[in-house]
């Protein structure tokens, strides 16, 4: 497949006809965190790290549609510099187009692809998202959080969700004021739960200060830190929630509800 | 809903000017389109390889700095020549009345110069077969 069809493929996954892709040696890092922690700018240099060691990197990365129009701006590209030359290297930008969960249901399929036709290492880019988004994890091996300097009070770090779940935290911007005291808190937090914590690093994408130390981590992650269950149930909601969609009735249930003709109760026996 | 259109929205060569192209973004993707902007100071080479990678079925070239008259035709023939015939390009900015036959000839599908409504461009687009 050449670069063109594998372009046109990724756009209707339905057609994707690629095996599901083996879980060792891990391929997929997914990359979460906040809205303007700096994701883009990290994922810019991991890109440039796997290059320069004779990786095929791809990258997909995700932006919210808008709910009112189901347009949406897919700026991710801009901000890395390292995604349009070279052969070894394929950037694409997805929409949500409004799925809850904020992933496209569609994005374990294009991983597949991506996989069967050579690419080493995979890239997911999650819509800056808050604490209860983990659906990444149905589709990443490996999970990467990025945490900013400016965050909340130190109770925010001892919420539940997807800092449970990462195998890797960095706190990005670690030439500005306060990114110590966040990765603290963050330490701490993490210490407290059972097991070996996940590593919690400084760096700064921006000037390049300890980004090699975070490339060797990458690197040698052991596996994935979430536990399987917690993986096992994202992988079959996103699965269901995929059948739902794509059920040749899912339309006329929606409609019936939002016209009143439909209980609930109904519109959800449409769908079995 | 309809599937939305993939737009790519460029900046080609030195040209630092970009707030027309993003209010250009901003106003297809109210119109429901997806929209990729790429940044400032693209090549042209670079350009076509985002609109592959992208299957993108629109690219928009936006240019104020005067060098349209190599960049936007050059966009046309990579195109072409990466098997991309059937991507449809227009172009904004500050494109002289006299510039325009030109690029047409090139391959430009349409030009948008200043005191364009959103809702032409729009049309436009809607009017498309891809």
């Amino acid at each position: 497949m050449n670069r063109r069809e594998l372009a046109r493929a990724l756009s209707s996954a339905e057609s994707i006809t690629a095996p599901p892709r083996p879980n060792e040696p891990w391929r997929v890092l997914g990359v979460t965190g906040s809205p303007g922690v700096g994701k883009s700018c990290l994922v810019d240099r991991i890109v440039s790290h796997w290059l320069s060691r004779g990786e095929r990197v791809a990258i997909l990365a995700v932006d919210p549609s808008s709910p009112i129009s189901g347009g949406a701006l897919l700026g991710d590209r801009m901000r890395m510099a390292s995604v349009d030359a070279g052969d070894d290297v394929f950037f694409r930008s997805i929409a949500t187009r409004n799925v809850p969960g904020g992933l496209p249901s569609r994005l374990n399929r294009m991983v597949d692809l991506l996989v069967q036709e050579g690419w080493t290492r995979i890239i997911i880019e999650t819509v800056g998202s808050g604490q209860s988004e983990i659906r990444i994890v149905a589709v990443a091996d490996r999970l990467l959080l990025v945490e900013g300097p400016a965050r909340g009070d130190v109770i925010q770090a001892e919420k539940a969700g997807v800092l449970e779940l990462a195998d890797l935290v960095v706190v990005n911007k670690s030439d500005l004021e306060g990114a110590d005291r966040v990765a603290d808190e963050i330490r701490l937090s993490l210490n407290l739960s059972e097991g070996a914590p996940a590593p919690v690093l400084l760096c700064s994408a921006e000037t390049g200060d300890g980004v090699d130390n975070m490339f060797a981590i990458i690197d040698n992650l052991p596996s994935a830190r979430g536990p399987a269950t917690a993986r096992a149930r994202e992988r079959l909601l996103a699965t269901h929630q995929e059948n739902l969609l794509s059920h040749p009735k899912f339309a006329d249930a929606l409609k019936g509800l939002s016209e009143g003709r439909l209980s609930i109760e109904e519109a959800l026996s449409m769908l079995q | 809903m309809a599937t939305p259109l993939r737009i790519i929205i460029a900046k080609p060569g030195l040209d630092g000017h970009d707030r027309g192209a993003k209010v250009v973004a901003r106003a297809l993707r109210d119109a429901g389109h997806e929209v990729i902007y790429t940044g400032l100071r693209r090549t042209p080479e670079q350009i076509v390889r985002i609109a592959m990678d992208e299957d993108a079925q629109v690219v928009g070239l936006s240019s104020l700095s005067g060098a349209h008259g190599f960049l936007f035709p050059r966009v046309c023939e990579l195109l072409r020549e990466s098997g991309l015939e059937d991507v449809v390009v227009f172009g904004g900015g500050i494109i002289p009345e006299r510039d325009r036959p030109a690029l047409i000839e090139a391959g430009v599908s349409a030009i948008f110069g200043p005191g364009t409504t959103s809702i032409e461009m729009i049309e436009f687009l809607d009017g498309l077969e891809v």
